[in-house]
């Protein structure tokens, strides 16, 4: 009767097992490390505490340049208020393991005619303003002269922990966004615009997580950027639910095939009609002499 | 018992507190405010005799401007020093040459007084000429001093006709000088010439332009404006590439700034230690009318003329800025080993047409920062940890192998009658 009960436990094992694998979600690992700490240039540290200071609301303006980039955290959606043939800064953290997507909607007042199409862009750079690829999404788009609204979006690639200095891979640290009307008729110039970005992003379930770890790509002279909860710890990635539950399976797989391929063992257990076993056969057995296969078995 | 466990308790009680207080201390200590310069806003007023045209929601563009600066006076930030100057004000003669002198400084900059600045405003009448030239440069002079932030936000509803210098090339030879000066325009019913002319004002210093047909986006406007002054970012520091990497200036963390000539080179020298890792990023803007295709680079070299990294950025069409970035780790060494000096050098493939003026050279910002430099990875995985079905599949055939394996030899062991 013990394989009975074995049977279910290894199955509940297997499951549990597995259910650690389907759970991919980075789990709240996080922690600074004491290498995210760099000295601040003098006048840094006040312009963090100046942004710290409106960091629940969501912004309502937009800088003008990398240097007075506006900080949005991810999921907020930030506006300003501009003219047509500014350009609009805001910048935000993005973590390792993340695909960020933005998406920037600008809105036409009706107060204000227009006089022909134009024609929009978002671009995003990262912590060391080296433009970013998207993979997809709309980057660029020409709105009609009667449109109200145009809407951009741009997905990254994933976040990486490390690269080699020579790829322009992008790194953990923060990222600019910059909004910018690229073509339009001269007469549009200066006619006011309103503009939403947001940053959104979602896991990647460890498929880029790399090893080694550069300190996250934030620069001191500008606001301390950082994720609401810190930067992530470089000790986790999903890879160790895949691997430990891959010897769990390795494991459970091994004590399966061995009950298999070994056959059943009762050496004390009672034994149940119709399982034919060999009987040991004595010492002393001829073949010669009165042939009797079934003499152990007597019902 | 009792005994044993009360100073468990206590000690349990001093770790909460401390847990308690803690972050609170120590968020206390990041909060506190640092001293920062006043930033300084001067306003400068067209009063001259077109104002008085009728056409913004039926008042006069006078009144709209007076009604917007009494808003603006009231919500100013009370930290932001601000000054009101007003352009062809007082001469209402035909003479050009005085005429195009009529700037006067009808408020100063400093700690503000609303109902003075009121009163003054109120006194303002359309007059005269459109001197914006003259009164950029006088603005700017009234600016000068302190650290903060300078903003001017250029308010008027004409071009510059005096001449000969274009209102536009004086904004870039202030912006130049390393005054660190933003130049709003707000063109109020604006026709083509004033239109080009305010959003090259507002392109040569960084600033932006705005076409305003209502009062109400007036008011709201010039208060963004104002308010913008009131950022908190670094200010960068002037310095000076070379032209060898030899006789480059020698450059720590901060932020950098630099004027450099179109398709022109410059070397700036950055000293790295070991363990650490350079980050240098650039910005050229281009603040004039340039040809359609551009680009920016950025290397970094050894002193013997080694490149060891380099990022380049091209591009068309309108822009601010063109940008590149790089970084250099590295790795750590003894202590006795002595910082290597990196040259950066920063070029630029900006072209302008025959017309425009090609001095003052390109704004270039220049940021370097030395962080911490990471550790060599073993692998190019995570901790060398594996990933996917394909993982699970040979893990679990492993398994299956063994186990067969061991499994049969088990077997064997028992129909041969050893023990187990």
């Amino acid at each position: 009767m013990r394989t009975r009960t074995r049977r279910p436990m290894a199955s509940l094992l297997a499951a549990a097992g597995l259910a650690g694998l389907a759970v991919l979600v980075a789990p709240a690992a996080r922690a600074d490390d004491s290498a995210t700490t760099t000295p601040a240039t003098p006048g840094a540290s006040a312009s963090a505490s100046g942004s710290s200071s409106s960091d629940d609301a969501p912004p309502t303006e937009a800088g003008t340049n990398f240097r007075t980039a506006t900080p949005v955290k991810q999921g907020q959606q930030a506006t300003a208020s501009a003219s047509t043939g500014d350009y609009l800064y805001w910048t935000f953290p993005a973590d390792t393991g993340q695909n960020v997507t933005v998406k920037a909607t600008v809105t036409f007042p009706s107060t204000a005619a227009r006089h022909g199409a134009s024609t929009w862009q978002i671009d995003v750079y990262d912590g060391l303003r080296r433009r970013q690829p998207c993979r997809y999404g709309m980057q660029t788009r020409t709105a009609a002269a009667d449109a109200t609204t145009v809407e951009l979006a741009c997905t990254l690639r994933a976040v990486r922990s490390f690269a080699e200095p020579w790829s322009n891979d992008p790194l953990r640290g923060a990222y600019y966004l910059r909004l910018a009307v690229l073509d339009m008729p001269q007469t549009d110039l200066g006619l006011p615009v309103q503009a939403a970005i947001t940053a959104n992003s979602h896991g990647t379930a460890g498929r880029q997580a790399v090893d080694g770890s550069v300190t996250p790509v934030v620069t001191a002279n500008g606001p301390d950027l950082a994720p609401s909860g810190g930067w992530a710890g470089t000790w986790w990635s999903p890879r160790w639910l895949w691997t430990g539950g891959g010897g769990l399976l390795a494991v459970l797989v091994a004590l399966g095939a061995h009950r298999l391929a070994r056959g059943p063992v009762r050496p004390f257990g009672p034994r149940t009609a119709g399982e034919p076993v060999r009987p040991r056969e004595p010492a002393g057995y001829s073949g010669s002499s009165g042939y009797s296969g079934n003499s152990g078995y007597t019902d | 018992m009792i005994m044993r466990k009360l100073p468990t308790a206590g000690a349990v009680c001093g770790l909460l507190t401390l847990l308690a207080c803690g972050p609170l201390a120590t968020g206390a200590a990041a909060d506190e405010p640092a001293a920062q310069p006043a930033p300084k806003v001067e306003l400068v007023l067209d009063v001259s005799g077109s104002m008085r045209a009728r056409d913004i929601d039926g008042q006069s563009r006078m009144s709209a401007a007076k009604q917007a600066f009494d808003d603006v006076l009231d919500s100013t930030p009370p930290d932001v020093q601000l000054g009101i100057r007003t352009l062809g004000a007082d001469y209402p003669g035909n003479n050009r040459k005085t005429g195009c002198k009529d700037t006067r400084q009808l408020y100063p900059v400093g700690p503000l007084n609303r109902t003075e600045a009121k009163a003054a405003v109120a006194t303002l009448a359309p007059t005269g000429w459109t001197p914006i030239g003259p009164a950029l440069l006088a603005a700017a002079a009234d600016l000068k001093g302190g650290d903060g932030t300078r903003r001017m936000v250029l308010i008027t509803d004409g071009e510059d006709t005096c001449g000969p210098t274009n209102p536009c090339d004086v904004a870039r030879e202030i912006a130049a000088q390393g005054v660190h000066l933003v130049i709003d325009t707000l063109g109020l019913i604006p026709d083509a010439s004033t239109r080009n002319q305010l959003s090259c004002i507002a392109g040569a210093t960084g600033g932006s332009y705005t076409t305003v047909q209502h009062r109400q986006q007036l008011t709201s406007k010039v208060k963004q404006l104002v308010g913008r002054s009131d950022e908190r970012t670094v200010t960068p520091v002037a310095t000076q590439g070379a032209a060898t990497c030899d006789t480059a200036p020698e450059l720590k963390q901060g932020l950098w700034t630099d004027r450099e000539m179109f398709s022109e080179n410059r070397w700036y020298r950055v000293q790295v230690k070991p363990g650490q890792e350079l980050r240098a990023s650039v910005s050229v803007a281009d603040d004039r009318a340039v040809n359609a295709n551009y680009g920016v680079l950025l290397r970094g070299v050894t002193v013997h003329g080694r490149e060891i990294v380099r990022d380049d950025e091209g591009g068309t069409g309108r822009t601010d800025a063109v940008s590149a970035g790089i970084r250099y780790p590295k790795p750590s060494a003894d202590s006795d080993t002595p910082a290597e000096t990196v040259c950066l050098q920063v070029g630029n493939s900006f072209s302008a047409p025959a017309s425009v003026k090609t001095t003052p050279g390109l704004p270039v910002e220049l940021s370097i920062d030395l962080v911490k430099s990471p550790d060599q990875p073993s692998d190019v995985a995570f901790f060398g940890l594996g990933r996917g079905w394909w993982l699970l599949g040979t893990l679990a055939l492993t398994g299956a192998v063994l186990g067969l394996f061991t499994g049969w030899i088990a077997r064997w062991r028992l129909n041969t009658g050893r023990a187990l």
